[in-house]
């Protein structure tokens, strides 16, 4: 009895974070842009959806390599981010947040039209990228597709570290965020740096898409919910905050995991949801903000 | 209420009693009742998001929650049709005061996340609590209503019916806004800091926009669950709570005029696409209904880029620059004349 | 002049930002029915102190008693109708409303219609609206802007515009009226106007307290003057005990 119970909680624990990766880097994404913009950018799920899509059909339709399919799908929806940010943000002045909040959404809801257009309503099957069977650890089974998650979050989350700490650009991108003002007065672009931010935000999207696709086969709605869960897990990690992110999304995705096992599958949809707004009404901050930063922040 | 005001609402009823006989198709006067349902869910809307500044995303649960206690409280219970629909408004407001309690302190991008949260919740729960909501099956012979003992089921009498319950909604919003409360409200978006020195409980107000704004989108889901018969979780998903934001949006944040221009103009949308789809084959266009969802999209990224006042704004604008092209024109005239 | 009751005590006023202590234990008592000004440069915590007692921010540590109530822990609103208006630094008049509008919710604090009533009735039928407009009216004329009374406020020059915000808070009839910096961008003949004013003011029995960088006009119109520095008070007195204070002369001139 209680090493089937072990065995199920290791189960869930695997369903949980092969969730909490997608939505550990959806959040990154958010925080890309919010660090950026103070926007949040409603069409962030839908960046998802894009790469999940366009990697289907570079794999199961045109047979490409996974390598090559792989890059090709990155490099479309940072496209489509950039131009995002180059026709629909760069263009407004004297922005008030209401109105750039319905322009997100607008797009959101352009891509959407758009992903229903080309690639129908349907839900669409692509392979995994091993083919091997699924591992068993103490009774419970991994899949292969799972390692590989937890694989390109760990890379993903190597790649944001470097790319913030070590590199010009990524240093600039933080000044930007920290104060937007002084670091234009130090000659930093900062308007390239939110079309930046667009790009690498629309990337770290498609790149969770594409590895979430063989499981949960993709189709064009899937955006919103993915989006409103990855946003849960960047408040519950505090926005802005990317590790913290990274670790909220994962707790996120084991407690869905755990309560659709435990309690109800049926509404185990909305547990991530209700702790989002849990933590939005109590602790808006987030969990791992110190409560100093958190009361100078305009929620 | 305003000399204009006044204007646009003999406008309003003279178009509501004409439309009928333009159109004399019940199929037509069906897509005008379904527009006087978001019409009134965009009425109170406005009156959240043009006035107070606050944005929601999730009315669609307010109207979610109005169809579905009146489907249920008058096919499970038996309760008359208007209980059940005052008895949704209730719950509707009920619901609103507590979750606006919280969600309200936060501010613009929060705001709009945690109602998108609530409408999702709601959404789920409508779906997964197959035992109380009859889940996807949804709730089936939901009662015609009754008005001073005539039974509203033809469709034309639905819709006068139905566009006079928008017509109270604006009387009742008018005065809302040109009264002390309204003035609370505008100055709330102007400058919260300011309004709280003019003595406004700017915490208390935002509840009570809200509550007020669920109340409008609950009676309409309460008419749309009479006018169907029939209700599943399906209309009621996050995306209409978006449609609802999009209709105020693109008619005009800045009016409760606004609210009702995009929300007839909306509704009206896919009907005219379908309407211009044969023209568009005879030059070759292939126009599929799908792609309703693009010009939608399409349309609200234009106004939000290139007329972020709304299409109410800019007709008002474009009347007054013909008018006074008019006027210029006759001036001129006189000037010949001398 | 100046009455010997204190409308406005503040006792050992603490608050700390972070790490920065912008009040370090302020005692200060306003006397009813005068003029006072907080004067003191940049950032010795003047706004501070205002937004503290209109309850905008919560003080670290000590006290605020106005008329015999404790104001901390008071939300803003209530302290406006305790009766403490204010203005701000940087104007907030409501840009999209008229010129009257923005008295007229100056008036919220002394009406009570609700939601429902004000729903249910056009405002034609509601005498308490007709009263709201005829009073907001004649305080638009006590400042001088009865003419404006239709415009959109933010159409408004500076200088109106903080008239304005003076009509708007004496709207809520205050018994203190705070005026954060009232002649701050104003020219000569502006700056004049807003100290004949700010006497008239008190002509209608409201005790005023400024905070003001113009030293001319301080000086005129003050019964008493507070300096402060580095969040404590420095000197307290009539206009010309502070003037010839040698702590004051060092503060404002720099050690």
């Amino acid at each position: 009895m209680e090493i089937g119970l072990t065995t199920d909680m290791l189960q869930f624990l695997f369903m949980g974070i092969q969730r909490g990766a997608i939505y550990a880097m959806v959040a990154m994404g958010f925080n890309m842009i919010y660090n950026a913009t103070g926007i949040i950018n409603f069409a962030q799920g839908e960046f998802v959806v894009l790469g999940g899509l366009m990697m289907v059909s570079m794999t199961m339709a045109l047979n490409l390599s996974l390598v090559f399919a792989f890059m090709v799908s990155v490099a479309f929806v940072t496209v489509v981010g950039i131009l995002m940010e180059r026709l629909t943000i760069n263009p407004v002045r004297r922005p008030t947040v209401l109105r750039l909040i319905i322009i997100t959404i607008a797009v959101s809801i352009l891509l959407k039209g758009a992903a229903m257009c080309f690639w129908g309503k349907g839900s669409h099957y692509m392979r995994h990228f091993t083919d091997a069977p699924p591992l068993e650890i103490m009774g419970a089974y991994i899949l292969p597709q799972t390692l590989w998650i937890i694989g390109m979050l760990a890379l993903v989350v190597i790649g944001y570290v470097a790319f913030f700490n070590y590199t010009m650009t990524g240093k600039c991108m933080r000044a930007c965020a920290i104060n937007r003002d002084a670091a234009r007065l130090a000659g930093i672009n900062d308007r390239r740096m939110v079309m930046l931010s667009f790009a690498l935000s629309a990337a770290i999207g498609a790149i969770a898409g594409i590895i979430i696709t063989p499981i949960i086969q993709m189709d064009y709605a899937r955006g919103a919910l993915l989006g409103l869960k990855g946003f849960g897990a960047a408040v519950v990690g505090g926005l802005g905050n990317s590790m913290g992110a990274v670790v909220a999304g994962l707790l996120l995705g084991i407690i869905e995991a755990g309560s659709g096992g435990y309690i109800s599958s049926h509404y185990m949809d909305a547990i991530a949801l209700v702790i989002m707004l849990g933590v939005l009404f109590v602790r808006p901050g987030g969990l791992f903000g110190s409560s100093e930063m958190v009361r100078l922040k305009e929620f | 209420m305003a000399a204009r005001d006044i204007i646009g609402f003999c406008i309003l009823i003279a178009l509501v009693l004409v439309m009928p006989h333009a159109v004399g198709n019940d199929y037509y006067i069906g897509v005008l009742i379904f527009a006087a349902f978001n019409c009134l869910a965009c009425i109170g809307l406005s009156l959240l998001m043009g006035y107070a500044g606050q944005i929601s995303l999730g009315h669609g649960a307010f109207i979610a929650i109005g169809a579905y206690a009146s489907g249920l409280l008058t096919t499970e219970l038996g309760w008359s049709p208007w209980t059940a629909m005052a008895a949704g408004a209730f719950a509707a407001m009920g619901i609103a005061f507590i979750v606006g309690i919280p969600a309200l302190r936060l501010k613009g991008h929060y705001l709009a996340m945690a109602t998108l949260g609530f409408a999702s919740i709601i959404h789920i729960v409508a779906v997964a609590a197959t035992d109380i909501t009859g889940g996807p099956a949804g709730v089936l012979n939901i009662p015609r209503l009754s008005l001073f003992g005539y039974r509203l089921d033809s469709d034309t009498r639905y819709y006068y019916f139905a566009w006079t319950a928008v017509v109270i909604g604006l009387y009742l919003a008018f005065n809302l806004i040109h009264s002390r409360v309204g003035r609370g409200l505008r100055a709330i978006h102007g400058s919260e800091d300011a309004a709280g020195a003019a003595g406004i409980n700017t915490a208390a107000y935002k509840v009570q926009v809200f509550v007020v704004s669920a109340a409008y989108a609950s009676v309409s889901g309460s008419l749309y669950a009479y006018y169907v018969n029939y209700i599943d979780p399906g209309p009621f998903d996050v995306m209409h709570s978006v449609l609802l934001v999009t209709m105020v949006a693109v008619g005009g944040l800045h009016h409760v005029w606004g609210a009702v221009v995009g929300a007839v103009l909306l509704s009206l949308l896919p009907e005219v696409l379908s309407f211009t789809a044969g023209y568009l084959q005879v030059i070759g266009i292939q126009y599929r209904p799908d792609y309703d969802i693009l010009v939608y999209g399409g349309i609200l990224l234009v106004i939000m880029l290139f007329l972020p006042e709304g299409l109410f704004a800019g007709m008002i604008a474009g009347g007054k620059s013909v008018w006074n092209l008019v006027k210029r024109v006759i001036r001129g005239k006189q000037v010949v004349r001398e | 002049m100046s009455g010997n009751n204190s409308i406005l005590q503040l006792d050992g006023l603490r608050k700390v930002f972070g790490g920065v202590v912008a009040l370090d234990g302020l005692c200060l008592s306003v006397g009813e029915n005068t003029i006072t000004s907080v004067i003191g440069p940049n950032g010795a915590g003047k706004t501070t102190v205002f937004n503290l007692i209109t309850g905008y921010l919560a003080p670290s540590s000590g006290a605020m008693i106005y008329k015999n109530t404790r104001l901390q822990g008071t939300k803003p609103h209530k302290i406006a109708l305790l009766g403490i208006g204010r203005t701000f630094q940087n104007v907030r008049t409501f840009p999209d409303m008229t010129v009257l509008e923005n008295v007229m919710v100056g008036r919220h604090a002394r009406s009570r219609a609700g939601v429902t009533v004000s729903a249910l009735l056009p405002a034609f039928l509601r005498p308490e609206e007709k009263r709201i407009q005829a009073e907001a009216g004649s305080w638009l004329d006590f400042v001088g802007l009865a003419d404006a009374a239709d415009m959109p406020a933010g159409s408004l020059p500076l200088g109106k515009q903080r008239m304005l915000e003076v009509a708007r808070a004496l709207a809520i009839e205050p018994d203190l009226l705070l005026l954060d910096e009232p002649a701050s961008g104003l020219n000569s003949r502006e700056t004049i106007a807003m100290g004949d004013l700010i006497h008239r003011i008190r002509e209608n029995r409201i005790t005023v307290m400024l905070v003001e960088h113009d030293m001319e006009l301080v000086m005129e119109v003050s019964d008493r003057v507070a300096v402060m520095n580095f969040g404590r008070l420095v000197a307290e007195g009539t206009p010309r005990e502070v003037q010839e204070d040698p702590e004051v002369i060092a503060a404002y001139l720099g050690e």
